[in-house]
């Protein structure tokens, strides 16, 4: 009995922390609608921030917690100049543009880091004062985890106070449900924008400051925290204070009890709990459906089929690409295969953000499926090239068809959050399924067959399969199909009204999105040779995310441009000390410079000198 | 006091205004007609800076406010009330007023809390409800009564009288005099042509984006060809 207590406790001490940083990236959703890939880092410089100030005074209680609440303000505001000097130009951006902004000061940050306190891990003081452990029912139970035990309903607390008894807080909650009215009442949205900006930060960093003592402080922290903290706010439902409390309990107490059944499933657990609130819940335990009022937003324009003019600038570049070889280098083959795959995968991830209007932070779940069908196939079957390469996309529509079937129950937010469930679920189970998949050690030897085992003949492999996938995507846009995505997307309840399956149309459009990515997958783990879990992971997510949004999400060539970008930059800044540093500076330039992407960035430059009609797509 | 020239909107592609041109002037109530989709809504969000591709000449009080900010254009003393409403579901009566509460100002009279639970005597009875507990009347009373919290000048009245009870709608019409009374300019847009004569001391009607009759209700009823093309349906 003791021992489950234990167990207990130990869960509730979890939450705490977890609670922290889930409930201020709630606040910021809430208010500004953007989803904050940064949170993690602010987490991370809260734990860093407090390992250096608390050493400044060891042993010392008050100068303890002194440096944890320091921390907590310091991260506040380096929240404030993220806030006024990048979010606050791109609030009229399209929705999640700002996401890709988030993302680039995630990279800076992590270079920030690495170049400030060095890349091994720190090991924080434990806190003066509650250093030992008491004795619960016959366990020790560390002094301070009960101490962080008491700290999250402190907060929780606080803030309902703060949101209840404060002129602020009301504002906060009013703008929650419809911000353009709140303007319209005479409040500066902007300084409302800034100061929950600053709260939420604060509490990541406070979250972060009070890890130190359990914990080691590392340049992982940033990304590890996030997949959990978007699972615990999706849970108790975007904006909601109180639904992040909850579900951190949940979280934490639940798994505090899983590893005892089951010890791998802790990476899993979250993501699996997720997924059933959402699937019972389409908006988490505690949300609502989100108020229509954001900012306004343009209406979709229709898809024109290309002039004749851009016809054969593609059609050039295409000969261009396949007459590469004879003159390119082998490591330029190699490259241009790299672009290629990045190209499919973006334009897969386009179908069903931009036609299908379903944005996914998961679709490194197809690619990666792809990729392990075929390798799988390749070295437990035996299968030559060829048949593993149908293997591959199979497996990966098979996946699409079981999760997008639960995908597109939901929508927004709430669908892109399954989506990263989905992947997160599909990356664990492979991490720890080593006897099948290798595990973290991955598979190798996925070699092309002898016949394409030379870069050049490879590079056309690539060519046939992935320009083929691309051209057919862009096929099935212009199709009947193609027209009732799009339909759907602008108005399912039209859409529904005119006798479209609504559901079943997303859910193709999905699985067809999927099996292309999986195609792109294939193309990958044989241009490598090797398959591992990391093709799976939120990293090979939030690529594509990046090239699709940066491209252009309005535009068809939008994902061609931003995979292109993207996978030039990258190979061109990676090989230099603090490439991310560069490559988030890059991405904050486009961003700022561009807020519609660099399709719509070359769209509106061709217009100011007059080379392009008005209406002109 | 506001005056619009020549104002034209578009959401995206889709033109919605082609030039509307009204005035409203001190302590009058001007009413904008027309049937659903005339343009009604978007004039009204252009005057609160709620849309963004607008040109054309708004001013108030002799400065142009075409293009700043909607919360710069509340605080010069222009109040909005929204057709749909807009009140806070989830924030009790008072903090929606509270939302609304805006420092006093030496040109417009002041709302205090009372004096509006005064007018609103149902919404005094649920002053701790829940915005979503309250029946459609009691929502659009709240939604003017959050407006004036502001203590506005001129105040845009989006379709009050739409989709509530005939009682309440009688109040409506007391209440727009009331305001008159206190000195306040309206901008009122109705489909309902009685609604709006019992209450404004002149009319625009607006058809398609485009501005057809400015004048007064005599002129209106003497020609009631004029309403039958513009507002019969």
């Amino acid at each position: 009995m003791g021992f489950y207590v234990a167990q207990l406790l130990t869960g509730l001490a979890n939450a705490s922390s977890l609670f922290l940083i889930a409930c201020g990236l709630s606040i910021i959703f809430g208010v500004t609608r953007i989803v904050n890939f940064a949170h993690g880092s602010f987490y991370m410089v809260g734990a860093y921030l407090a390992y250096s100030i608390v050493a400044l005074f060891p042993g010392s209680i008050l100068g303890f917690w002194g440096g944890v609440i320091a921390a907590a303000l310091i991260v506040g505001l380096l929240g404030l100049v993220v806030e006024m000097t990048i979010l606050r130009r791109i609030y009229r951006a399209p929705e999640l543009f700002q996401l890709v902004a988030t993302f680039g000061v995630v990279l800076i940050i992590q270079d920030m880091a690495q170049a400030i306190w060095g890349a091994e891990d720190k090991l924080g003081p434990r806190a003066p004062g509650l250093s030992s452990a008491v004795r619960i029912m016959g366990e020790p139970i560390p002094e301070y985890d009960l101490a962080l035990i008491l700290i999250g309903p402190a907060v929780l607390a606080g803030i309902w106070l703060l949101f209840h008894r404060t002129r602020w807080g009301v504002l906060v909650r009013a703008a929650t449900q419809d911000r353009e009215m709140v303007g319209a009442l005479g409040v500066n949205q902007a300084w409302l924008f800034s100061a929950t900006f600053v709260l939420g930060a604060a509490l990541a960093g406070l979250g972060g400051a009070i890890q130190i003592p359990r914990e080691s402080v590392n340049l992982q922290m940033d990304l590890s925290v996030i997949g959990d903290a978007f699972v615990v706010v999706v849970i108790g439902g975007m904006g909601s204070v109180s639904g992040a409390f909850v579900a951190a309990v949940l979280i934490s107490v639940l798994n505090a009890f899983a590893v005892l059944v089951y010890p791998q499933i802790s990476i899993v657990l979250p993501f699996v709990v997720m997924a059933v609130v959402l699937i019972v819940r389409p908006y988490g335990l505690f949300g609502k459906e989100g108020s229509g009022h954001g900012a306004p937003t343009e209406p979709e324009q229709p898809l024109r089929l290309m002039s004749s003019r851009a016809t054969l600038v593609l059609m050039a570049l295409v000969f261009a690409l396949a007459a590469s070889p004879l003159v390119a280098s082998d490591f330029a083959s190699i490259l241009l295969v790299d672009l290629m795959v990045a190209t499919l995968f973006a334009v897969s991830l386009h179908f069903m953000m931009g036609l299908g209007g379903m944005v996914s932070f998961g679709h490194a779940a197809y690619f990666g499926v792809g990729a392990y069908g075929a390798a799988m196939a390749v070295s437990y079957l035996g299968l030559p090239m060829i048949p593993a390469m149908i293997v591959g996309p199979l497996a990966a529509a098979v996946a699409a068809l079981f999760f997008g079937w639960f995908c597109v129950r939901l929508s927004g937010v709430y669908l892109a959050m399954l989506t990263l469930a989905a992947a997160q679920i599909l990356w664990g189970v492979t991490f720890q399924s080593q006897e099948y998949t290798g595990g973290d050690d991955g598979i190798v030897g996925i070699w092309p067959a002898s016949w394409a085992t030379s870069d050049q003949a490879y590079f056309y492999v690539a060519f046939a399969l992935c320009i083929g996938g691309i051209w057919f995507l862009r096929r099935v846009a212009h199709s009947p199909f193609g027209y009732g995505l799009r339909g759907v997307r602008d108005s399912d309840v039209r859409a529904e009204a005119i006798g479209m399956d609504v559901k079943f149309h997303q859910w193709m459009g999905f699985a067809l999105a999927g099996t292309m990515a999986g195609l792109a997958g294939v193309v990958f783990a044989f241009s490598k040779g090797s398959v591992f879990p990391d093709v799976l992971g939120i990293g090979q997510s939030v690529d594509g995310l990046v090239m699709v949004l940066l491209g252009g999400i309005h535009a068809l060539a939008g994902p061609i441009l931003g995979a292109g970008v993207f996978v030039l930059i990258e190979d061109w800044v990676s090989r230099l000390d603090y490439w991310r540093f560069i490559f988030g500076m890059i991405i904050l330039g486009v961003v700022l410079l561009a807020p519609d992407g660099v399709a719509g960035g070359v769209d509106r430059l061709m217009r100011a000198l007059g080379l392009r009609r008005e209406g002109q797509t | 006091m506001l005056e619009v020239k020549d104002l034209t909107a578009r959401y995206g592609r889709a033109q919605i205004l082609n030039g509307v041109s009204l005035r409203v002037g001190g302590n009058e109530v001007v009413a904008l007609l027309g049937r659903n989709g005339a343009g009604k809504t978007t004039t009204m969000k252009c005057v609160m800076g709620l849309v963004l591709q607008k040109a054309g000449e708004i001013t108030y009080d002799g400065v142009s406010i075409l293009g700043k900010p909607s919360h710069e254009i509340c605080r010069l003393g222009i109040g909005y009330v929204p057709e749909e409403r807009r009140i806070f579901g989830d924030l009790t009566v008072e903090e929606n007023l509270e939302v609304g509460d805006r420092p006093a100002r030496a040109d417009a009279p002041e709302w205090s809390r009372e004096h509006l639970f005064e007018l609103f005597p149902n919404l005094a009875e649920r002053r701790r409800n829940l915005g979503k507990q309250l029946s459609g009347g009691e929502q659009q009373m709240l939604t003017i009564a959050r407006t004036l919290m502001g203590n506005p000048k001129v105040v845009l009245l989006d379709e009050p009288s739409e989709g509530i009870a005939p009682v309440i709608v009688e109040q409506m019409a007391r209440v727009i005099k009331e305001l008159k009374a206190e000195g306040l300019s309206v901008l009122l847009s109705e489909q309902n042509l009685h609604f709006a004569r019992a209450v404004a001391d002149r009319a625009c009607i607006i058809e398609k984006g485009t501005l057809r009759y400015e004048g007064g209700f005599a002129d209106l009823d003497a020609h009631p060809e004029i309403s039958q093309q513009y507002l019969a349906v």
